[in-house]
């Protein structure tokens, strides 16, 4: 008898901590995307369906889509409908997700990669190849527009958790964690920046201060850089457990990529 | 060299066009240094120029103070059908062409 009540008392307690992690520190009707903390010139570019540098990725990356490639001479689009206007569309609101053949939790990145070695037979794409941002931002493309949609349940809640735990964790000689300018004082200035609520839903996008295309989790080294903490190898974990958390708290913002950042 | 040409397909006599190019490129300006300290070579758009049916219309000589993947936007009045060649070189000796064609009514 004791020994139920005390596992009542047990669930009882992680169902509230279950709520706890689950709140959202940032209402979801105060979403912003980087995109409204940029100046009115860069965000016309972004929108320029010419002009937007990012789009020189995007060609490559529609031709790699069609060219066939490795061992079983299979493209991209040989298995998937040719037309990936219709057969990408949403793929990348719903990334990263957990794959059910192998348990892993993937980025579109891990996905197009698995999908290269398991059925075309061709070597993996390098981390930040013009090869891997061009493909990656091809297929996120054709999702612009459509709001995040990030699955937590099932067998991605331990990822959500370790994500949101190194989220919320101080680290680095700053000894700053992400919240801390993300979610605390997102709005107001950093010298000559305004701080973002650190949204991931243009990237792979084109960065000003890279002078060229980046992913997500280039992205994410450079704020680790930026508050003097060791930066995780290029496929490490931790950034996908952390760029799953990071869709959950962008639930709902629509797709930007391929965007345009400072 | 993946560059993006836009030029409207067809226009009027007369009619004043937009040409636009987005050329991509690093533009390494010679002035950085890489992760042991030794400088990188400078590798920039050194010059460019657009033709219309071999008459040049429009050139730019470029040097380290144009960003990566250089835009560039200008107009010219279309008075024939023809052919535009755009074409470039950086200090490496890379060349690029391009061609796009326009017809001219009235």
């Amino acid at each position: 008898m004791s020994g139920r009540a005390a596992a009542l008392a047990l669930s009882a307690l992680a169902l509230a901590a279950g709520a706890r992690a689950q709140e959202r520190a940032i209402p979801l009707d105060q979403l912003r995307s980087g995109s409204s903390f940029l100046s009115g010139d860069l965000r016309a570019l972004q929108n320029d369906e010419f002009a937007n540098p990012a789009l020189l990725w995007v060609e490559r990356g529609e031709k790699l889509w069609r060219e066939p490639a490795g061992s079983a001479g299979k493209a991209c689009a040989s298995c998937h409908k040719d037309d990936a206007a219709s057969s990408m569309r949403g793929v990348a609101t719903r990334y990263p997700r957990v794959d059910a053949a192998s348990g892993k939790l993937m980025n579109l990145e891990a996905r197009i990669n698995d999908c290269r070695t398991a059925r075309m037979g061709a070597e993996p794409f390098r981390y930040e190849s013009e090869e891997m941002l061009g493909i990656t931002a091809y297929v996120a493309k054709q999702s612009r527009g459509m709001p995040i949609a990030a699955d937590i349940g099932g067998p991605a809640r331990t990822h959500y958790d370790t994500g949101r735990a190194f989220y919320y964790q101080r680290r680095g000689q700053m000894n700053l964690s992400c919240a801390h300018c993300h979610e605390a004082n997102w709005g107001k200035r950093l010298f000559a920046e305004t701080i973002s609520q650190g949204q991931p839903n243009a990237y792979p996008a084109y960065r000003l201060e890279w002078q060229t295309m980046g992913s997500l989790e280039r992205r994410l080294r450079a704020c680790l850089s930026g508050v003097r903490a060791e930066m995780l190898p290029y496929g490490d974990p931790a950034y996908r457990d952390l760029e799953l958390f990071l869709a959950w708290r962008g639930q709902g913002l629509p797709i930007e990529t391929p965007g345009v950042r400072r | 060299m993946v560059a993006r040409v836009q030029i409207p397909k067809e226009a009027k006599r007369g009619e004043i066009i937009e040409i636009r190019i987005v050329i991509q490129h690093p533009m390494e300006t010679g002035f950085r240094r890489d992760d042991v300290g030794r400088p990188i070579k400078r590798n920039v758009i050194t010059a460019f120029s657009c033709k219309f049916n071999g008459a040049q219309i429009f050139r730019a000589d470029m040097s380290s103070g144009i960003s990566a993947n250089p835009y560039l936007q200008f107009y010219t009045v279309a008075q024939a059908s023809g052919e535009f060649e755009f074409y470039w070189i950086d200090d490496e000796g890379n060349q690029g062409l391009e061609h796009q064609s326009i017809v001219v009514s009235g």
